[in-house]
């Protein structure tokens, strides 16, 4: 195994392109190492970003934010602009793993494991953000929800890395929130989890929303129906109700220990509803 | 496999070592430097045992790579006492008989010691939250809580 710290992407890029056998990115560490000493994964390569600059920085820039895929979810937590504008990416972030995960795991990694339960998912794909991708080829952004494809896998092709997340610069009256359900009131994992992002019009009508689902299908749910029973209308218990039939009829949930097909279909229309009320008063409705 | 040679600092010490690449931080510490504060309780960043300070950031050292320590900055257990005098957590510690066994204490008084470098003045429920990530199976956690607490109220006055 080699272990290599290029100060550039083009450099970094270079070497995952030109690596034979088994290549792996390092930024926080925290799915990788677990999974090397696991043996789930003997790394012939890895590639720590950490020294290529600019990667650990959040950046305000015209178009809104961009989140270096070395930023730990400690340091989005503590980015007051952040948290200002996207109080539901930066809530989700901030549930995954305990205080010293934090200050190590990111939400590319969370994106690039690919687990469909992993906490910022949801939030990004309710957020609209984009994932920059740098390769042998050059630069492509993106859909977020268009990087997972299945439990573990992703669209990345050889030598691609995630260089940062993009955000929108919010529009007035804006909020979103996102939520999960675990057995326990900390360090665990998503049994089901729902993301709404929400701009209303200067009367309180939702003129755009997104709402997404995790851990109820091999990848996050984009739930495009959830978004047209809210649109056109202020929070009202027809619009919420409409909202939790929808995405509890969305979710393709799977039975196991951690919880059934009802009763995780169940909590999804409940969380999508509560995180809707909550995106909404974040966006200032009332 | 070829060595990696690592220049860091550790308790405000410039330390250099050869490691394996696939060598953990937490091994580096135990097994080639003697500092064998930091615990391995699971390996896989869910006890707290073996938590550090790595540049002002709490984490786990079974979680870092021997290799990524180049250039940082360490802080172990072996660093929070000043000579014989303890750290007043340390102190709390033991007057509240907060441990047991006493592996997972390292881990809790670095995590301790950083959550009261960021909030000086926890409620009971911030220390809980803030302390999540250290799990004990002799104590039940109270003493622990308390001693935090009563640490935090005698470095405020300090």
């Amino acid at each position: 195994m080699r272990y290599i710290r290029p100060l550039s992407m083009e450099d970094a890029v270079g070497q995952l392109a030109g690596s034979s056998g088994t290549a792996a990115i390092l930024a926080g560490g925290s799915d990788l190492l677990v999974r090397m000493k696991g043996g789930f994964i003997e790394p012939d390569l890895i590639v720590d970003i950490k020294a290529i600059d600019g990667l650990g920085e959040i950046r305000e820039t015209a178009e809104g934010f961009s989140i270096g895929a070395a930023v730990s979810c400690a340091l989005m937590g503590e980015s007051v602009a952040l948290n200002r504008e996207w109080p539901g990416v930066v809530e989700a972030a901030k549930l995954i793993g305990s205080k010293q995960v934090q200050g190590r795991c990111t939400i590319v990694g969370n994106l690039c494991n690919a687990s469909p339960a992993a906490d910022s998912v949801p939030a990004l794909v309710a957020a609209a953000a984009r994932a920059l991708i740098i390769g042998p080829g050059g630069r492509r952004t993106v859909p977020v929800e268009a990087v997972p494809t299945g439990p573990g896998k992703t669209s990345l092709a050889k030598g691609e890395i995630i260089e940062a997340i993009l955000l929108d610069r919010r529009a007035p009256r804006s909020g979103d929130a996102y939520l999960r359900f675990i057995p326990r009131t900390e360090m665990d994992i998503a049994v089901v989890s729902a993301g709404v992002n929400l701009t209303l019009d200067e009367q309180g009508v939702v003129k755009s929303a997104r709402v997404s689902l995790g851990a109820v299908a091999p990848t996050v749910l984009l739930v495009e129906e959830a978004a047209e029973a809210l649109i056109g209308r202020k929070l009202d218990e027809a619009a919420l109700e409409r909202l939790a039939k929808v995405c509890s009829g969305a979710c393709r949930p799977i039975d196991d220990k951690r919880g059934t097909v009802e009763f995780r279909r169940k909590v999804a229309g409940v969380l999508a509803r509560r995180a809707a009320t909550t995106a909404y008063a974040r966006a200032g409705g009332k | 496999m070829a060595g990696v040679a690592v220049s860091t600092t550790i308790n405000g010490d410039n330390v250099e070592y050869l490691c394996q690449p696939d060598e953990t931080l937490l091994d580096v510490l135990r097994d080639r430097l003697g500092l064998t504060g930091a615990k391995e309780g699971c390996g896989t960043g869910d006890c707290g045992a073996c938590s550090i300070i790595l540049d002002d950031r709490l984490v786990c050292s079974c979680l870092v790579l021997g290799a990524e320590a180049e250039g940082r900055r360490v802080e172990t257990i072996e660093g929070m006492a000043h000579g014989d005098k303890l750290h007043p957590l340390q102190q709390k510690f033991l007057e509240h008989a907060a441990l047991q066994c006493g592996i997972c204490t390292p881990g809790f008084l670095i995590a301790a010691k950083d959550l009261l470098a960021k909030n000086p003045d926890p409620t009971e429920e911030e220390i809980r939250f803030g302390l999540a990530g250290n799990l004990c199976r002799c104590t039940g956690y109270d003493k622990i809580v308390r001693a935090v607490q009563d640490a935090a109220s005698v470095m405020k006055g300090a």
